[in-house]
């Protein structure tokens, strides 16, 4: 093989630890979409468009001159009032349907999503400049951004914190309680519809978070939502719902494959092995469970 | 099905003389017929399997980017090396002969309306073992990872697309390309629609409506539901493959992920267009296809720019208000009239399912 990755195993570290890193990143999201699917029961494919409004959100800061990083604190909480205003508007129509309603509706909010995006701030490949270095490893055979390392701590900071929110706070339990049984919990005094726009809410939030990291440390653009959706999409059925460890570790294991694909394949096909991926996933699935005449639920 | 209605027989007849008169009625539109031919095509066979079955596939587009690639590859591929027409981008160096030209394009339709079928037939047994959203979401992935690995695959012209050999120009006639392209939609359109009506009247329908009502308790009657299923796939994607291969001509230019394998949009007007007309009727795609069309063409223009913030909001208040669609709509208000109108044999059929 005449591929650089094999002439240069030092490579193969770059790639780790890239992927790796990648994935804190992927893992957050995908925790997101986990919580809001568990609950909700909906699957949103808007899910990579509010990552990408999120960045934006930093990616402004940015451009009036407040660093970008302040984005992490400053996103979410403009995210939670969008998340919280799309459930108004359009997801509580949803939550009961079908789910390929919610696919095809959250499919439209995507649509609206990257069109208005694309009015806003333009059709061009943006990144807000963090100036944070890079850190030289292996006699400088090895670069890492250091704003990769600080995307991943403050990654690994909010999902700590939220799991702790959810376990402690009042609103962290009737949220858990609905995702269990919605109509028990209804029963038992839990405003349900209050809980779902709460969680709907955090969800965005989260994707808030990541954006402004995906700011600092990849690149954004109106169209590229849709992969970030199907990443967490990807690394939920693998996890499975409202289990964080496995979250993160499937979240890894696709930055991993991830970058490992970029070398080996090439960059412009780095998006097609992504989605090959998930097609493979489910049909791996698929056959695994109709050995046991099951299917995928 | 048995025997055509005399008023079926005047409605069908009515509808056939009025497409053939069409481009010539309405000659400065002959690309925007063509075009609603192809939607109705495309809606309907997606209602084939969406609808009638209950798969709700985002990637029909798959079969429908594959014929497109297929029929322009083959139709230079006959006569001139492919590689070096790609190449070339726009500077043609190579011109087909007038004869060459419909020679090409008939083969290359055929390979479009055949290799898409095999490959559904194909990956027919893995994907469709998958139910309910997976199979949505799993299709989706399809249809856009083929847009993207097209988008860098050399031969047939990677990110920088692919054009399409441009009508013969021996024929003076400036009419005569529209002409071309929309009798042959047509002519796939009325293929389509015998075929169509004649599965409504079949058993197969039947056996596909049973999967989609209740899959589980289908199998447990005996019927072998993933063959049906991939029949069911394959039939949709025979259409679809033949519908990439006229757009393919009539556009001139193909790209991988705009034109070819264009989820954002064909892929999400072939399901909306159904949802809008009515899943799982006959004639519901159809109109829901013609309202569509004329609603694009007629807003399109004036929100230059806004389409796709339309287009969304469109496909928001369709899904959350409208799920049954227009057909639907009508038939909860009006039950009497509607089985008048609708096969009497098909709905009786229904109500006693269900």
């Amino acid at each position: 093989m005449d591929l650089l990755i094999f002439q240069a195993p030092i490579l193969m570290v770059q790639a780790s630890l890239d992927g790796i890193l990648l994935g804190i990143l992927f893992a957050l999201i995908a925790y997101g979409m986990a919580l809001q699917w568990g609950v909700m029961n909906i699957i949103n494919i808007a899910q990579g468009d509010l990552v990408i409004l999120g960045g934006y959100i930093a990616y402004t800061m940015y451009l009036v001159g407040i660093h970008p990083a302040w984005g992490v604190i400053v996103s979410p909480i403009i995210m939670y009032f969008v998340g919280w205003a799309l459930y108004k508007l359009v997801i509580n129509k949803v939550v009961d349907r079908d789910l390929f309603i919610s696919i095809l509706a959250t499919f439209g909010i995507a649509i609206v999503f990257q069109q208005l995006m694309n009015f806003v701030f333009g059709a061009d490949v943006v990144v807000a400049q963090s100036e944070y270095g890079t850190t030289m490893l292996f006699d400088n055979s090895v670069t890492l951004p250091n704003s990769k390392i600080f995307a991943a701590f403050i990654s690994v900071i909010y999902a700590i914190g939220l799991v702790i929110y959810m376990k402690k706070s009042r609103l962290g339990r009737a949220i858990r309680a609905t995702a269990q049984n919605a109509r028990a919990a209804k029963i038992l005094g839990v405003d349900t519809e209050k809980v779902y726009a709460a969680t709907f809410g955090i969800n965005a939030a989260l994707c808030g978070v990541a954006g402004a990291l995906i700011s600092i440390t990849l690149t954004l653009h109106p169209y590229v939502g849709l992969p970030y959706t199907v990443r967490s999409f990807m690394i939920v059925i693998v996890a499975g719902l409202g289990n964080l460890p496995a979250v993160a570790i499937s979240g890894m294991g696709l930055g991993l494959f991830e970058e490992f694909a970029d070398y080996i394949l090439g960059t412009e096909f780095r998006i097609g092995a992504v989605f090959m991926l998930l097609v493979f996933i489910l049909v791996y699935r698929r056959f695994k469970l109709s050995k046991k005449r099951e299917y995928l639920k | 099905m048995g025997k055509v209605k005399q008023k079926d027989l005047i409605l069908y007849s009515g509808l056939i003389i009025l497409g053939l008169a069409a481009p010539y009625l309405f000659s400065a539109f002959k690309v925007q017929l063509t075009y609603l031919c192809v939607l109705i095509v495309l809606a309907m066979t997606w209602n084939l399997q969406g609808g009638e079955m209950g798969y709700n596939s985002f990637g029909n587009i798959l079969f429908y980017g594959l014929g497109m690639y297929l029929t322009a590859s083959v139709q230079v591929g006959m006569f001139f090396p492919l590689a070096e027409w790609t190449e070339s981008g726009g500077e043609k160096t190579f011109v087909h002969t007038t004869a060459q030209y419909f020679q090409g394009i008939g083969v290359g339709l055929l390979v479009a309306a055949i290799v898409p079928t095999i490959v559904a037939g194909a990956i027919g047994y893995a994907i469709l073992g998958l139910r309910g959203h997976y199979f949505a979401i799993c299709t989706l992935g399809l249809g856009i990872a083929a847009g993207e690995i097209a988008g860098g695959i050399e031969i047939i012209g990677a990110g920088q697309g692919f054009t399409t050999p441009p009508f013969p120009a021996e024929i003076v006639d400036p009419e005569a390309r529209g002409q071309f392209f929309y009798f042959l939609s047509f002519l796939v359109l009325v293929l389509a629609f015998v075929f169509v009506k004649y599965i409504y009247g079949s058993r197969f329908r039947l056996i596909l409506n049973a999967i989609r009502d209740n899959e589980d308790k289908a199998e447990a009657m005996g019927i072998q539901t993933m063959k049906y299923k991939i029949v069911g796939w394959m039939c949709s994607a025979f259409f679809c493959g033949l519908a990439g291969g006229i757009m393919g001509g009539l556009i001139g230019y193909i790209d991988s992920t705009d034109v070819a394998f264009d989820g954002r949009e064909m892929g999400v007007f072939m399901v909306l267009m159904a949802i809008l007309g009515g899943k799982g009727t006959l004639w519901g795609p159809i109109i829901g296809a013609t309202l569509f069309h004329f609603f694009k063409e007629g807003l399109w223009t004036f929100i230059l720019g806004w389409q796709y913030v339309a287009l969304g909001v469109l496909i928001v208040v369709i899904v959350v208000y409208f799920p049954e669609g227009l057909m639907g709509w009508l038939r909860e208000k009006y039950p009497d009239k509607f089985g008048e109108v609708i096969d009497e044999k098909d709905r009786k059929a229904q109500v006693e399912l269900k």
